[in-house]
């Protein structure tokens, strides 16, 4: 649904004729070009995978992370305006911090959407400021609570979901989300299928190499968001691989 | 007084205020120090009662907005951090401590005694006040983890009663909120009325 907007696209405070808020809408195309990250929520914990391509061989392997924790059991995966991402995760583990200062216990993931959506809104309207150009996925396990996971984009809104995909692929992502299982599934089988959608998704004609970031948050970690043990992610790369390859062979049958 | 069995929780306290200065004189023999901050959360205060009400009065807002906001009953390890947050940050001002205690639906029963200066600790029973200092030995000996309601409620009764007959600050009445995941009970119990050891 794209539309030039002429004249009422200059500022975050001006609305369209047809009550749109342009400079919002143009925050999430930026989301749209920056590569794919998912969120998969399952029967005992969540599960993040990020597509990050990689523009020069001269890179660290590991550097320019996309997942970031925020709190001991609260995960972020990111899409869009990376420098923007970094300060809205550094927004997010103030809130949390806050809150556990204030209150003594872990902050519920849903409060922290909120407080940080709320945040994210702010910018939203004001013509001296413009809004963040990123979307993020937060996840967290607790023990009471179970899995939980929200995503939040530019305009400060946040849904709960089961499975969410932000970024340039994320309609393939979210059919082939569709296609699991996942209240069914735990977080050991799901990092494998994670795995798979990233590599799925990723176009390797468009944009060459890249690396997967796999991080999880479930009872398999004890409630805390790490990156996936290497063993672990290794052996769902492989997965992913096979199973592309099973794909390639059984369309050359077809045809 | 607090104690806490399996699944519910026994506050008990014995008022008897009396004045800072040299002469001692009783306000009120009658006063409920019990101060409920939440559906199923209670604080009894001690130290200045001004600055406890001013605490409590404070706490009870800020726990309501938590609430609301979190769109569940508190927990009572929020309730005793909001109170812990406020005689903290104001310990040059005030001069009060709390014992918090109640349900919630992650950890049942707790209790956290917030002591002046700020110092925030959960236990399984507690005791404060001029007269707990003449039966520490008493509930050290009759504390049974998970004991029954009824049991709970007799040992808070004795526990009060004992103190009352021994500290000249202390009598009155005895004012006892029990708390469940259903309902909170409050008991007045006068002096009269209580349980009567040696001596009495």
């Amino acid at each position: 649904m794209s539309s030039i907007g002429t004249g009422y696209d200059l500022s975050a405070s001006t609305f369209s004729p047809d009550g749109r808020v342009f400079q919002v809408e143009y925050a999430m195309k930026a989301v749209e070009n920056s590569s794919t990250a998912i969120g998969i929520r399952c029967k005992d914990g969540v599960v993040f995978g990020v597509e990050k391509l990689i523009l020069s061989k001269l890179y660290e392997q590991g550097s320019n992370k996309r997942i970031f924790n925020i709190d001991r059991h609260v995960g972020m995966a990111v899409a869009g305006l990376l420098a923007d991402a970094r300060s809205l995760s550094e927004v997010s583990r103030e809130e949390a911090s806050n809150f556990r200062s204030n209150y003594g216990h872990d902050i519920p993931l849903k409060h922290l959407a909120d407080r940080v959506g709320m945040y994210v809104h702010a910018y939203t309207l004001y013509s001296a400021v413009r809004p963040f150009g990123c979307s993020f996925i937060l996840g967290s396990y607790d023990e009471d609570d179970g899995p939980q996971l929200y995503m939040v984009d530019p305009s400060g809104i946040s849904y709960g979901y089961w499975g969410c995909a932000i970024g340039k692929a994320k309609q393939a992502a979210k059919t082939e989300i569709e296609k699991l299982q996942m209240k069914e599934m735990t977080c050991r089988e799901l990092v494998k299928e994670v795995a798979k959608i990233i590599y799925i998704v990723h176009d390797e004609v468009k944009d060459k190499a890249f690396e997967l970031e796999l991080s999880w948050v479930g009872e398999v970690t004890k409630g805390r968001h790490e990156l996936v043990p290497k063993d672990i992610k290794e052996e769902a790369e492989k997965y992913a691989k096979e199973s592309l390859e099973e794909e390639d062979d059984s369309d050359e049958d077809n045809m | 007084m607090d104690s806490h069995h399996s699944y519910s929780q026994v506050k008990g306290v014995s008022t008897g205020v009396s004045n800072l200065f040299i002469k001692s004189y009783v306000s009120s023999k009658t006063i409920n120090k019990l101060i409920q901050v939440h559906d199923r959360i209670f604080c009894c205060i001690a130290g200045s009662l001004a600055d406890a009400q001013a605490v409590t009065k404070m706490a009870k807002f800020q726990l309501s907005f938590h609430s609301i906001q979190m769109e569940s009953p508190p927990l009572v390890k929020a309730a005793a951090s909001i109170m812990r947050e406020l005689c903290y940050n104001n310990k040059e001002e005030l001069q009060a401590g709390f014992i918090t205690a109640g349900w919630d639906r992650k950890k049942g029963p707790q209790i956290y005694v917030v002591s002046l200066g700020g110092m925030l600790l959960s236990q399984p029973f507690t005791i404060g006040g001029s007269g707990s200092t003449y039966i520490y030995g008493y509930v050290d000996a009759k504390f049974k983890p998970d004991m029954s309601l009824e049991e709970a409620i007799q040992f808070s009764t004795n526990a009060l009663a004992l103190a009352m007959g021994r500290d000249n600050v202390s009598g009155g009445v005895v004012h006892l909120v029990v708390i469940t995941e259903a309902e909170v009970k409050h008991v007045v119990v006068p002096g009269n009325k209580l349980p009567k050891f040696h001596d009495e």
